[in-house]
């Protein structure tokens, strides 16, 4: 089979899985987030930890709760990552350095998962399973609840609450993450992913045996992609052959990532009645994604001149048994949905590649974006169109029969301030110091593409590296984790005010002044509005790194 | 609004350099800095090209400053006209009762005793004697006294109307000159605070606040100039990075290029315009929110009456009873119309002469009989001893004591099923009673307004006919007007229910009145229009006052709000798409030395680095300027689904919003191109 047909199959499979499961899984998802029953192990939990479930709570103190829970994590995790040395199962290695354990606690509690550190040479199984996966399952939840809480200020009329966070929370890690991860960990078994407690014997290829860092790796695995989380066990990451051993393997993986951001549309339209809506917001990411995948794979595939094709430039940096047109389509995948798990190394990748997985994440993580995250990325952006698109029909704006007014345009105008400005503070500051150009892996606009993807990695939550950059050093294992910190929180915030400032609002119904927003139209002008914004913010950063590079 | 009117504002424009009066607008205050740091540094570093971006940058200022000025010029000059009615006046003040007593000692006569006051001085509660020849001093209800008052001062209409005690038409405005007669009036509103001071503040855009659409575009334009001042400020350590250091000039000529400028300049002058647009259609908005309400309605309430039918019912058909001939009830319905001056009178007679009947005078010696509440009937008596009387069937009934034949019994249940009023004429010569038969009344819809109420459909607009008829007569005018729905025998508490309803739903409604009991409604409907003929008490409650005192102009007021929305919409998606442009033009200049690569970008082909980046703050510049007049005028608003309207103003003014300025900076670079200095 040809590589070209192979990675068309790999493509049509990945888009026939998703078409299949999107309408059973968003279904369940939105049963899930407005059922009135609680399980018994629920309740069990609720009275432990003193919740009343039936409770709504207001947007200040959802709000509230979500920051108090993550700021509880970072705590825990960071003691856990200080202090491995004391706990059983660290096979030796010593605690992490303080900065490395700031920046790593931040980052997996904000869904980033960004690593400064080699997996397996730093952590030992039992601060990856008590410390790193936890955080897997619990921060893609509170994505998920954000999103939820979001959903409910467009559906509800004059209420002054949004549900309960205790409860979206619960019900997101327990009946929706726990239950597709046990079933993708054991596929991931079937495919030779490790799940051990012990190292593992191989022989090479050179026929020597050599004794490989084994650990609970399926069980984490699965969640690292299902959670759009992406820290690896190894420091490979994904392209580990521990971590993701075959084609099937790769797919599954791809699939996974991709299968609540996509399934999410499904929900939004059952939740607001409006299946249409649903198929809109889908439709726009889509269109981003499907746009992205192709840059990267002509770039990837057809991107090097004969010479340096038939010398093997397009495998550099690659994994040899997933190819070209798999790594593409992975590198896509995980930097449109805020994942940052990594089968090739970016850094690699040409600079129309490489390029085009910047911009997907400086999109702001939309197509389709992280668990919830992408939901409530994508409505924002969808207020920001209907503001102008409003005003183009004589209308005030209204999105979903709610009006966008001062108030929510002072969130949405901030949601939209907040990552562009932590990136651009965060490059223009690193790039000034003297010391940087020497933690870069290249010279010139290569290795500032180094650090303009850091950043970008960062502040909107992805976690995956273009490599090449060292950084190790407290000034960016702090900057990084600021910049991790403000950008999952800051917008949060911001998009809890926003749905309790809907929710208090009366519906407006629709009529033929109103501006659909389910139709083609639309979802091409939020793509247009998406891009817009993107390349008005960042085309400077873009034209000295990446563009520079391409058209060279 | 030509441009030699445009730069005739120049020197206000020029005034609004004051910083103080710029910081109000973050873009253009952004723009104000960059001019201050680009001279300076045209100073400190002379070059044409340092020269020629600092000009263009105040240039680019003071052209936002023109529009603001332009727009508010052409109200300052209805405040004038305005302020030429407030003449200084001296009121003549009923000196209080007590007072009276006192001075003309115990037992004294009770007559008014008055004393001659600056208008200003007048308080409220005061009560001024006015008589013919004299001004009104100010705001007021008439208290005693009928007199014919000349408002041509604040409505612009020559004719006289009557202002009389009590009722309805009991309120005058200051300013308004009594004709004849004599009045008394109580004044309600305190100098300075009257209906012209109003008025002309409002003209003026003095009192002008930000609406809550534009204080939530001004925050969308606000996080975006912040969003570009990071960008541009970022790129000066990754262009040192990149071995490309960057002036502060070149940096500050791309943030003004970046920054939504043109949008930024306009706004205030959109809004000014909106308002101006309002007061050309002779109606005055209290608050700039009512005229973007107006844009949001989405359930128009209409009075029937003078609304959407003629004020009156008009004959339209005649219905012979058997055995009559049809010249007979012709001929005796015009009898007993002729001295009738109702519009319904003059009606009949028409129709009768337009069914053939003579135009001849009354015979001599016929007696008109008037209307009155009490018989319900009106007619004539003539010389040779018949009568014939014509009215509502049971009054005829009553008055020829017999029973109506058949004939006109089914006729007159005819005419009222189709909604019309049946007019039974019957007629007495000595002994002998007949029933001739029935005129048809009817009211009668205005032409055109079936095809307003299809636009408003289209517009998404619904409407509801308001109406005292019953639900039978109330349908059948709803079905020929085409409106969508309507409120029969409604009283002003069902209006209010009806706008609770409404509102409950989410819906804005809009509404007319002018009559106190309207008061309440229109305080609480989201637009209330109030007739200037009406009461004190309407006009007080609405947010709008209507000179023209036409219901009709409430469809124009929603227009005017829709315009004003869509041009801050093109406007804004006009500034954001010219970006893309800007970009290709400025970022290939100022790289393209350490990146030759990036000379790909230079699509436009502009001449040199300096020309590419003064072209691109020349065309900044101009764009403003160039936008004046639409910014003034206003988009036009067509009456089609949001969808339609949506496609056309996207590529209007998105897609030309992309694609002009490529054409703009690439014609300018040509010029700038030849400058010497620059090449």
């Amino acid at each position: 089979m040809s590589d070209s047909l192979s990675g068309l199959l790999t493509i049509a499979a990945l888009i026939t899985l998703l078409a299949v499961v999107h309408v059973p899984l968003g279904d369940h998802m939105a049963r899930v987030f407005t059922t009135t029953r609680h399980t018994r192990l629920e309740r069990g939990i609720y009275r432990l930890v003193g919740v009343d479930p039936d409770g709504a709570q207001t947007p200040r103190a959802y709000t509230t709760s979500v920051l108090a829970f993550s700021a509880v994590g970072i705590v825990l995790l960071l003691a856990v990552l200080m202090a491995q040395s004391l706990l059983p199962g660290s096979r030796g290695l010593s605690g992490m350095p303080w900065d490395m354990a700031v920046n790593t606690a931040v980052s997996f509690v904000t869904n980033t998962n960004w690593q400064s550190y080699a997996g397996e040479s730093t952590l030992g199984f039992v601060a990856q399973m008590s410390g790193l996966a936890v955080q897997n399952f619990v921060s893609a939840a509170v994505g998920l609840a954000v999103a939820v809480a979001l959903v409910r200020g467009f559906v509800q009329v004059r209420s002054g609450t949004l549900g309960s966070f205790w409860v979206d929370l619960v019900r997101g890690t327990l009946r929706i993450l726990l239950p597709i991860a046990l079933v993708g960990a054991v596929l991931l078994l079937t495919q030779g992913v490790v799940q051990s407690f012990s190292d593992t014997t191989v022989r090479g290829v050179t026929g020597a045996q050599q004794v490989l860092t084994g650990g609970p790796v399926a069980s984490q695995e699965a969640i690292k992609e299902l959670g759009t989380n992406g820290g690896g066990y190894f420091n490979a990451n994904s392209a580990h052959p521990f971590e993701n051993p075959t084609p099937l393997s790769n797919l599954l993986e791809i699939f996974l990532l991709l299968v609540i951001p996509v399934s999410l549309t499904r929900t939004l339209g059952t939740l607001l009645g409006n299946r249409k809506q649903g198929y809109a917001v889908l439709g726009a990411m889509t269109v981003l994604f499907g746009a992205a995948l192709s840059l990267a794979t002509w770039a990837e595939v057809g991107g090097h001149a004969d010479s340096a094709r038939a010398a093997g430039a397009a495998m550099e940096g690659k994994e040899t048994s997933f190819g070209t047109w798999a790594s593409a389509l992975f590198a896509v995948a995980t930097t449109g949905t805020s994942t940052g798990a990594v089968n090739a190394s970016h850094d690699s990748l040409t600079p129309v590649g490489g390029g085009t997985t910047i911009v997907n994440m400086m999109l702001g993580e939309v197509s389709p974006g992280g668990v919830g995250a992408g939901i409530y990325g994508i409505l924002v952006m969808a207020i920001l169109t209907v503001f102008v698109a409003g005003l183009l029909v004589g209308r005030t704006p209204e999105l979903l029969g709610k009006k966008i007014g001062r108030r929510e345009m002072t969130f949405v105008a901030l949601y939209v301030l907040v990552t562009p400005a932590l990136v651009l503070v965060g490059v223009g500051t690193a790039i000034a110091l003297s010391s940087t150009p020497d933690a870069m892996g290249n010279p010139g606009g290569h290795g500032f593409s180094e650090v303009v993807y850091a950043y970008t990695s960062a502040a909107n939550n992805n976690g995956s590296a273009f490599g090449g950059l060292t950084v190790t050093s407290t000034f960016f294992q702090l900057t990084l984790a600021v910049a991790m910190l403000l950008g999952r929180f800051v917008p949060i915030a911001l998009v809890l005010g926003l749905a309790g400032s809907l929710a208090r609002q009366n519906r407006v119904p629709a009529s033929a002044g109103t501006l659909p927003t389910h139709t083609p139209l639309f979802a091409g002008l939020l793509v247009g509005i998406v891009l817009l914004v993107t390349g008005l913010t960042y085309f400077p950063a873009l034209a000295l790194g990446p563009i520079a590079e391409a058209l060279a | 609004m030509t441009l030699s009117m445009i730069l005739s504002q120049l020197p206000t424009a020029l005034r609004k350099l004051d910083p103080r009066h710029l910081w109000r607008n973050p873009v253009m205050f952004v723009v104000w800095v960059g001019s201050l740091v680009t001279t300076v540094s045209a100073v400190v570093d002379p070059s044409v090209f340092a020269w020629s971006v600092a000009v263009w940058l105040w240039l680019t200022v003071v052209f936002g400053n023109l529009a603001e000025a332009a727009a508010e010029g052409r109200g300052k000059a209805q405040a004038d006209s305005l302020r030429a009615a407030r003449t200084d006046v001296t009121a003549r003040r009923v000196v209080s009762l007590r007072q009276a007593q006192s001075a003309s000692g115990p037992g004294g006569v009770a007559t008014e005793e008055l004393e001659t006051v600056p208008g200003t001085a007048l308080r409220v509660g005061d009560r001024v004697v006015v008589e013919a020849g004299e001004v009104i001093p100010g705001d007021g209800d008439v208290v005693e006294g009928v007199a014919s008052v000349d408002e041509s001062a604040i409505t612009g209409e020559s004719a006289p109307v009557i202002r009389e005690a009590g009722g309805d038409r009991s309120a005058v405005t200051g300013g308004t000159r009594v004709l004849s007669d004599r009045l008394v009036i109580e004044i309600t509103a305190a100098p300075g605070e009257t209906f012209l001071d109003r008025m002309i503040a409002l003209v003026e855009g003095a009192e002008r606040q930000k609406t809550p659409n534009e204080i939530a575009l001004s925050i969308l334009l606000s996080s975006l100039t912040i969003v570009f001042l990071l960008a541009v400020a970022t790129l000066s350590p990754m262009a040192d990075y990149a071995g490309a250091p960057q002036s502060t000039l070149v940096l500050v000529a791309l943030l003004v290029c970046l920054i939504p400028t043109t949008i930024g300049a306009l706004l205030s002058a959109i809004g000014i315009a909106g308002m101006d647009r309002l007061v050309q259609a002779n109606v005055l908005a209290t608050s700039g929110r009512a005229v973007e309400a107006a844009g949001d309605v989405s359930t128009l309430l209409l009075d029937k009456t003078g609304t959407i039918t003629f004020g009156n019912r008009q004959a339209r058909d005649l219905v012979t009873a058997a055995g009559i001939e049809d010249d007979e009830l012709r001929d005796a319905a015009r009898l007993a119309s002729l001295a009738d001056q109702t519009p319904e009178g003059r009606s009949i007679v028409e129709l009768a002469i337009e069914r053939g009947a003579g135009d001849e005078g009354a015979p001599v010696g016929a007696e008109f009989v008037e209307f009155t509440a009490e018989t319900r009937l009106s007619g004539v008596d003539l010389p040779d001893g018949t009568s014939i009387r014509k009215g509502a069937g049971a009054a005829v009934q009553e008055w020829a004591g017999v029973e109506l034949p058949p004939t006109v019994r089914t006729a007159v249940d005819e005419v009222s099923g189709a909604g019309g009023t049946p007019l039974v004429v019957a007629q007495r010569s000595g002994t002998s009673v007949s029933v001739l038969g029935v005129v048809h009344l009817k009211d009668v819809v205005k032409p055109g307004m079936r095809e307003r109420f299809d636009e408003l459909r289209a517009m998404g607009i619904r409407t509801v006919m308001i109406t005292g008829d019953n639900p039978l007569t109330a349908a059948t005018i709803a079905r020929e007007a085409g409106v969508d729905d309507f409120l029969a025998e409604a009283r002003p508490e069902d209006k209010m229910a009806l706008i609770r309803k409404e509102q409950e739903g989410g819906r804005m409604v809009a509404m007319t009145g002018d009559g106190t009991n309207d008061a309440p409604a229109l305080a609480a409907a989201d637009v209330g229009v109030a007739m200037n003929s009406g009461t004190s008490a309407a006009k007080e409650a609405g947010n709008m006052v209507d000179l023209d005192s036409d219901p009709t102009k409430l469809i124009d007021v929603v227009g005017i709000g829709k315009q004003l929305l869509v041009t801050r919409g093109a406007l804004t998606t006009f500034s954001i798409a010219n970006d893309v442009a800007k970009y290709f033009a400025i970022i290939p200049a100022m790289f393209v030395v350490a990146y030759p690569s990036l000379d790909t970008l230079n699509v436009m082909r502009l001449a040199t680095p300096e020309s590419a980046i003064l072209s691109a703050v020349v065309f900044n510049a101009l764009v403003i300027l160039g936008l004046v007049p639409l910014a003034l005028r206003g988009v036009r608003s067509r009456a089609s689904s949001a969808s339609a309207v949506l496609r056309r103003n996207l590529l209007v003014y998105g897609v030309g919003g992309v694609v002009v300025p490529f054409a703009g900076i690439k014609l300018i670079d040509l010029v700038v191109s030849q400058l010497p200095g620059i090449r």
